[in-house]
């Protein structure tokens, strides 16, 4: 018998506390509704979820890591861009 | 009344129980890491299920009786659950099939008794179990449909599977003299109103599975209610119950 490998999904879930989906991990399912089962037993099982998105892994379009070098190395140079040499009032309070 | 009530919450305590102990048979063994998580899951869901209805029947008789009483210091004769969640695991076709035959009946079951039952203690019960009982339907549903609708060798262990299990499925709409009194009286549903719902689940997803609803009789496998089950279930209390009984009262 040939097996063929499942097709790996990634998955985000959106936590109870109202912030973004986040990426969690990824599970091996043979279809989208499959991969939505799979998410929900295996990364939402402490109640921490409201929500999921699985994402074929092939459809996930990744940067090359041979060009981090060229992708994010000229950032290092550019401290300016942080937002740490304004002076912000008091009254603006905690930001 | 009340000992029919503890007798029925006994019953619906051990046929939780003894599948959930079935399903956590594959830990570790399952056919990927998710489905291992999945039936564990799935396992966890009815042995909690198993806990609650001990605990009530324990209020129920008022002897003292514990939710340990009942799981690890009965033997097999004293158990009253139905033949079907006794069998073997058979493969991953078979456990799925299981899994549907059963939760496609306690989901409108729990759902019924949610809503109408005239005794809180088993409406509270069901109105936690009847969400879990419909992600049963939905896992178990969705897995025989592609097993059946999968290869030709999936399909063969499905239907080899619907074939093996279909004869202890009539045992589910028995009920003795004690349940039918509860049933009137509005304790507990009557599982002769819940065939249509189980019916059309069942048509839904062996119609999408590309199988056949059996014709065969479904009521040559019975006989867990009154306590006379199969040579499976006392091999695997054994087991289960083994280190309780080897160690009364430990905790951990």
């Amino acid at each position: 018998m040939v097996e063929t490998a499942m097709p790996i999904w990634e998955v985000f879930i959106r936590p109870r506390s109202g912030l973004p989906h986040r990426h969690c991990g990824s599970v091996h399912a043979p279809d989208a509704t499959l991969a939505l089962q799979a998410a929900r037993d295996v990364y939402t099982r402490r109640g921490e979820s409201v929500s999921i998105w699985v994402v074929p892994s092939a459809a996930i379009i990744a940067s090359d890591p041979n060009d981090k070098d060229q992708l994010f190395e000229p950032t290092s140079t550019k401290v300016y861009r942080h937002p740490t040499f304004y002076d912000i009032p008091d009254e603006v309070g905690h930001m | 009344m009340s000992r029919a009530e503890a007798q029925q919450a006994i019953a619906l305590g051990d046929d939780a129980l003894v599948l959930g102990h079935r399903l956590s048979q594959w830990s570790s063994r399952a056919p990927t890491l998710e489905e291992d998580i999945a039936l564990s899951n799935l396992a966890l869901d009815l042995i909690g299920q198993a806990r609650l209805f001990y605990t009530l029947a324990g209020e129920m008789e008022g002897e003292g009786r514990s939710e340990d009483d009942f799981a690890y210091f009965r033997d097999a004769s004293a158990f009253r659950n139905v033949i079907l969640v006794e069998l073997p695991n058979g493969d991953f076709a078979q456990t799925m099939m299981r899994q549907l035959l059963f939760a496609a009946f306690m989901h409108p079951y729990f759902a019924a008794t949610a809503e109408h039952a005239t005794h809180a203690g088993f409406r509270d019960i069901a109105a936690k179990a009847v969400k879990e009982m419909a992600y049963h339907v939905r896992h178990a549903g969705d897995w025989v449909i592609r097993l059946g609708d999968g290869t030709a060798a999936s399909h063969r262990r499905t239907r080899a599977a619907l074939d093996a299990l279909w004869p202890a499925t009539g045992e589910l709409f028995e009920m003795d003299a004690d349940e039918t009194a509860l049933a009137a009286s509005g304790v507990v549903p009557d599982r002769a109103t819940l065939h249509a719902p189980w019916q059309a689940t069942l048509d839904r997803v062996l119609g999408e599975a590309g199988l056949a609803r059996p014709d065969g009789d479904a009521h040559t496998l019975t006989g867990g209610r009154r306590g006379a089950h199969t040579a499976h279930l006392a091999p695997m209390l054994e087991d289960m119950q083994s280190l309780a009984r080897a160690h009364p009262g430990a905790t951990w």
